[in-house]
């Protein structure tokens, strides 16, 4: 619907998807306007490969009060590591934070977008999604990458969110996970991991998780079950004390949101769970 | 009446320009000015989910008088151009400088080559890091844009309350100071205030926000309840009776009531 009233719109103003009402994705409004934009916007030739950077083994574990998501920090390609000091987690807007595995270029932009649009959505309608349309918005987005995937760069994500209108405020935490189709799994567990370590993550997890822990008590476990995929697994990597490169750390609660832990307190989290395992 | 085989250009626009500052001054009027910390929007507003001040972008606002129908469609428009803008570049990349000005061209050409032009009037306002980097720009609905250094006053009877705001502004108010100055500039020029009315308009009346130059990412935040109330300006004992007047106007039954037992205001003088 167009703001003319003679049916065609001013030549010196905005296009009108511009001014389309009743569509308050930032996603589909890229479409229309700027479809080169789109994570999606990629042109894969029949059977190519790439050679990409990955990112590798998130976890989310909830606890009482709140949900935590943490990353390693290591990018590979093939046998070289492309960086050390990669962010896979991102706050994406108050009460909500996703991590990444799998493409990192693609990963960090879906991210992005997804950031944008969670934030655009408010600013156009004055409330926020709730967070089952959050994790479906992001469904739709990997759904988007699934011809990416298929050329090898895929994407899987690991959603963690504080759900504001939860019945039990110690259990509203949740934690979404996500298969390289869109396909998107509640988790009631308490703890899931993605990426190439997340299989020893969350077998650490298994014995480490505890439902009442407060958010120290998590950010500990979720240190421990890293540091195990980093030892059986060369695609993620361990702290690094020399560098002081730690897992990059999120908590969301009711009282702070979604928040980073600061470098101090992940070191010193970090640094503790290196002191236990020395032999 | 029989349609003139030719009508001058200059007519036709004076007009539209007539049926566009009719419709303006037919409406509530809004108040946006600068202040020590940022920059506060007051709107004269009923309604407390119909929002005439709004955010676009992280440091930028937008406030509009008019059509509500038209103006929204321009607020959700600005919020695109700002989003696509900040997500193509960088979210620092976005200035009220652009936004303003691509206001300025589309409702230029909407007067110029549409039958009915728009009978809006936005500002468009940006925080700055320093005080002197903040900005206010008035849009009218003929696409003129103004660069205004303290105020910008829109719609309704904008001339009483520019009046009263000339006497009342002063640069570098506290918050609260800012907010009772533009409260007493709305209620000076508002049709709900006055002649057997309260002198000053509530909080069910006044929509209220701020561009705080200081927060961290997002400066857009709006100012609404008992904190609202702990920087009303006004006469002690008249600000009880407000919420109960039978000639107040209703914008809509959703506004929380305050004490519902005082008497009506018509027994008061």
């Amino acid at each position: 619907m167009e703001n003319s009233s003679s049916g065609r719109y001013p030549s010196a103003s905005l296009p009108p998807a511009y001014f389309t009402p009743g569509s308050s994705s930032f996603t589909d409004f890229l479409r229309a306007q700027a479809p080169e934009l789109l994570p999606s916007a990629r042109r894969l030739p029949e059977g190519s490969h790439v050679q990409a950077p990955h990112g590798t083994t998130i976890v989310a574990v909830t606890f009482k009060g709140g949900v935590l998501i943490a990353g390693d920090r290591r990018a590979t390609m093939g046998n070289v590591i492309a960086q050390r000091d990669m962010k896979k987690v991102f706050v994406t807007d108050d009460y909500s934070a996703v991590g990444i595995a799998g493409t990192a270029g693609i990963a960090i932009e879906i991210v992005r977008l997804f950031a944008v649009d969670l934030r655009h959505y408010e600013k156009i309608e004055g409330v926020s999604l709730s967070l089952d349309g959050k994790a479906n918005r992001l469904s739709a987005m990997i759904k988007g990458n699934l011809d990416a995937a298929m050329a090898g760069l895929a994407v899987v994500p690991l959603f963690a969110g504080f759900d504001t209108e939860a019945p039990d405020p110690d259990r509203a935490g949740r934690i979404v996970s996500y298969d390289v189709t869109g396909g998107r799994y509640e988790e009631n567990q308490g703890y899931q991991a993605v990426g190439s370590g997340s299989l020893f993550a969350k077998s650490a997890l298994k014995k480490l998780y505890d439902p009442d822990a407060d958010a120290e008590g998590a950010a500990r476990a979720a240190v421990e079950s890293l540091y195990d995929a980093a030892d059986d697994d060369t695609a993620t990597g361990g702290p690094d004390t020399v560098r002081r490169i730690y897992p990059v750390i999120v908590t969301i609660t009711a009282a702070e949101g979604a928040v980073t832990l600061s470098d101090e307190r992940t070191a010193a989290i970090a640094e503790a769970v290196v002191e236990g395992r020395r032999v | 009446m029989t349609m003139p085989l030719y009508a001058s250009p200059e007519q036709i626009l004076r007009d539209r320009s007539e049926y566009a500052r009719k419709g303006i001054a037919r409406g509530r009027s809004v108040v946006v000015l600068r202040y020590a910390d940022g920059i506060l929007f007051v709107a004269e507003n009923p309604s407390s989910t119909l929002h005439k001040v709004s955010e676009i972008y992280d440091r930028i606002g937008f406030a509009a008088v008019g059509r509500y129908s038209e103006f929204e469609n321009l607020r959700q428009a600005g919020i695109r151009f700002a989003d696509i803008r900040g997500y193509q570049n960088d979210p620092r990349d976005v200035t009220g400088r652009s936004l303003a000005n691509v206001y300025a061209q589309t409702l230029g050409s909407i007067f110029t080559e549409q039958i009915k032009p728009l009978e809006v009037e936005i500002c468009v306002a940006e925080v700055g890091h320093l005080p002197e980097q903040d900005t206010m720009y008035r849009l009218t609905y003929d696409g003129s844009i103004v660069d205004e250094p303290q105020y910008v006053v829109m719609g309704g009877q904008a001339e009483a309350t520019t009046t009263a705001l000339k006497d009342l502004f002063s640069d570098g108010l506290s918050l609260a100071d800012a907010v009772g100055v533009a409260v007493r500039g709305l209620s000076s020029g508002s049709t709900s205030t006055g002649n057997g009315k309260p002198d000053l308009l509530d909080r069910a009346k006044l929509e209220v926000a701020v561009l705080e130059r200081d927060r961290p990412r997002r400066a857009f935040r709006r100012i609404v309840g008992a904190a609202l109330d702990a920087m009303l300006p006004g006469e002690p004992a008249a600000e009880e009776d407000v919420s109960t007047s039978p000639t107040s106007e209703k914008g809509g039954p959703a506004t929380p009531a305050k004490d519902v037992n005082l008497p009506p205001n018509d027994d008061k003088a």
